[in-house]
């Protein structure tokens, strides 16, 4: 297993599409890190320049501290799964697997146990005699995984390996999956424009967006302390809440106030009179109230059961736009047009320099 | 609707009727009495006879020009699509400079008429002492089969997935190894078509092997039939008799690899 470091690194097409712009990863041995972003964001370009399919503009790329930007993929001894999979059609499931190791000049013994072993890890040794057309889409990934996993390479690349798997399938293999890493100890880098994916999965999580990391932690960091207000809008879900907001000194803190919505914070912030900011909240951190407590008023929308919880869009008075998202229990005791009255949480609100769009402070 | 199918069928016919008539009429006069070839033709001949085809091989020995041809098509065949592979991988697939400018060059050389360059190609044959020989016939075959082989072979490796090279590149395998394991294991509906096509345009050429061959021991088919002529009379039987046997591996072919054939000549057009 192998620590990969990117350094400075930029990826320009000749068509002038900015892919990757200087930037600066370091994957540490034994980890893995998933990738997110919205799409075009360029983390599978990422990928693809560590795997060597595609050649930086500048910048170096060092596994194990090697420099091994010039290196082609083939010299590179890293595994990748394709998003499409990309079977060998022509090959069995056994041949495909073993031709890794066959180029590798690996005596047939050994090629035969280590497909077998691999074959077994995977649930996959009824299939291995068969080709791929004949598969089912998840049967297909579980090779595809396999075709990487016998190869026992210095790294595993993954690219949106789950998607083409029904939602069933891939909450089980992503569990699955989180499991094989635990037990091979294998250094991985896993692409997903699937933000859910990214939480549940990663020890790190390293947010993209127009070939640039907008921020790299762990994914309770990223949900507490998002570095700015894409990151904080891009995970979690139901999206977090933004409005655009005046602030105000008041004695004891700081108002931050739109249209109908007026919220009252401790301390200053570093914020002054007229101040414009960005205000998030994320859809959980907003409770229903009798109307004394409220910080706005509105009138419900659309009601969205998602079984242990409702999603509500709230219209607040005097507020054009996207209307409020908010996440109550499914009690049932709302129902669509009735008046609400809505208290956000105080120790969760997020605060964004409206021009920048960086985090104030964290909350 | 019936009356409307009945017509289609009636328009099918008219349209093949003029098409095939020649080939039955080729087919049915190679088994005629030289006799009774111009005597009385009858659409439904009442005495079908082998004499032809005995003095095609008993007394001319055709068997010498079939043979001719089949190692002249066969080798050009073999040496336009290994090299021809090659080549058109490297232009679907490689990134480097001038790539189009070439592919354009490729097709532009094919587009000489032949007997624009039969005068200065026999020259160029005589110094290098082939004339006569098959070398001397393959070499200049290899001038229209190569364009063609890299085109339609550059259609189908576009065609394939890059992913499945990538994939294959991530598994350790170089570009060589890639090539044979994958690429053109996946290629090889359009390398048949490939080879079937040019096979039929080697077996078919008449003006290099007339130019460059001088005896009969390296006439090819097209050749030797066109010089079954004697002196004072043409033998039109033996001729025809001839015709039949040069048709019939080609038609087997086509009628067999018919929709390999279309599906390669479409496959660049769509994509690529």
């Amino acid at each position: 297993m192998a620590s990969i470091t990117i350094e400075h690194l930029d990826k320009v097409y000749s068509n002038g599409h900015v892919a990757a712009r200087d930037l600066n990863l370091a994957i540490r041995h034994g980890e893995l890190l998933v990738l997110v972003g919205p799409s075009g964001s360029g983390k599978s370009t990422v990928l693809r320049l560590i795997a060597g399919l595609e050649r930086p503009t500048s910048g170096r790329i060092l596994i194990d501290d090697e420099d091994v930007t010039g290196v082609p993929p083939e010299r590179r001894d890293l595994a990748m799964v394709f998003q499409s999979y990309a079977l060998y059609p022509h090959k069995s499931v056994r041949e495909n697997l073993a031709f890794g190791l066959r180029v590798r000049r690996i005596e047939a013994a050994e090629i035969r146990d280590r497909v077998q072993q691999a074959a077994a890890t995977l649930g996959i040794e009824p299939l291995l005699d068969r080709k791929p057309a004949q598969l089912s889409g998840g049967q297909r990934q579980r090779v595809a995984l396999g075709r990487a996993l016998v190869r026992e390479p210095r790294a595993f690349l993954l690219d949106e390996p789950l998607s083409n798997l029904d939602p069933l399938l891939r909450a089980d293999t992503r569990a699955e999956l989180a499991l094989l890493h635990r037990r091979l100890g294998a250094t991985m880098v896993y692409v997903t424009h699937d933000q859910e994916e990214a939480m549940t999965l990663g020890a790190r999580v390293a947010v993209m967006r127009d070939g640039q990391l907008e921020q790299v932690g762990t994914p309770l960091e990223i949900f507490r302390r998002p570095a700015n207000v894409f990151v904080a809008t891009f995970l979690g879900s139901p999206a977090m809440n933004v409005w655009r907001c005046s602030c105000a000194q008041t004695g004891a803190g700081t108002r931050v106030a739109y249209r109908g919505l007026a919220v009252d914070l401790e301390g200053t912030r570093n914020l002054f009179d007229q101040d414009e900011v960005l205000v998030g909240v994320r859809p959980h951190d907003i409770g229903l109230v009798p109307p004394g407590d409220a910080d706005a008023v509105g009138r419900v929308e659309v009601v969205e059961p998602l079984g242990a919880t409702t999603l509500l869009h709230v219209r607040i008075d005097g507020m054009a736009g996207r209307a409020a998202r908010i996440v109550v229990p499914a009690d049932g005791a709302v129902a669509i047009d009735d008046e609400v009255a809505i208290r956000i949480r105080r120790d969760r609100v997020y605060l964004f320099d409206e021009r920048t769009g960086m985090a104030v402070t964290p909350p | 609707m019936k009356v409307r199918r009945m017509l289609g069928a009636l328009g099918v016919a008219t349209v093949l009727a003029p098409l095939l008539f020649p080939l039955y009429w080729m087919v049915m006069s190679s088994f005629t009495q030289e006799a009774r070839l111009f005597a009385a033709p009858a659409l439904v001949p009442d005495a079908l006879v082998l004499d032809h085809y005995r003095a095609l091989f008993g007394g001319r020995d055709f068997w010498t020009p079939i043979r001719n041809s089949l190692i002249v098509a066969g080798a050009t065949t073999g040496l336009s699509v290994g090299l021809g592979a090659l080549c058109a991988y490297a232009l679907a697939r490689l990134q480097f400079r001038g790539k189009t400018v070439m592919l354009a060059f490729v097709l532009a050389v094919s587009m000489f008429p032949q007997i624009s360059i039969v005068s200065p190609l026999y020259l160029l044959l005589r110094e290098l002492r082939m004339i006569n020989t098959y070398p001397g016939l393959v070499l200049p075959y290899l001038t229209f089969a190569m364009p063609l082989t890299i085109w339609l072979l550059v259609g189908f490796f576009r065609q394939l997935p890059a992913e499945l090279e990538e994939a294959a590149a991530m598994d350790g395998a170089g570009r060589l190894r890639s090539l044979r394991e994958i690429v053109l294991p996946l290629a090889w509906p359009g390398l048949a078509t490939t080879a079937i096509l040019t096979f039929l345009y080697c077996w078919n050429e008449f003006l290099f092997a007339l130019s460059f061959t001088l005896g009969p021991e390296r006439y090819t088919v097209p050749v030797a039939i066109a010089l079954f002529r004697g002196q004072y009379q043409v033998p039109w039987g033996q001729i025809l008799a001839a015709a039949v046997v040069a048709t019939a591996p080609v038609a087997a072919i086509v009628l067999v690899a018919q929709r390999r054939i279309v599906a390669g000549l479409t496959a660049g057009a769509v994509k690529g």
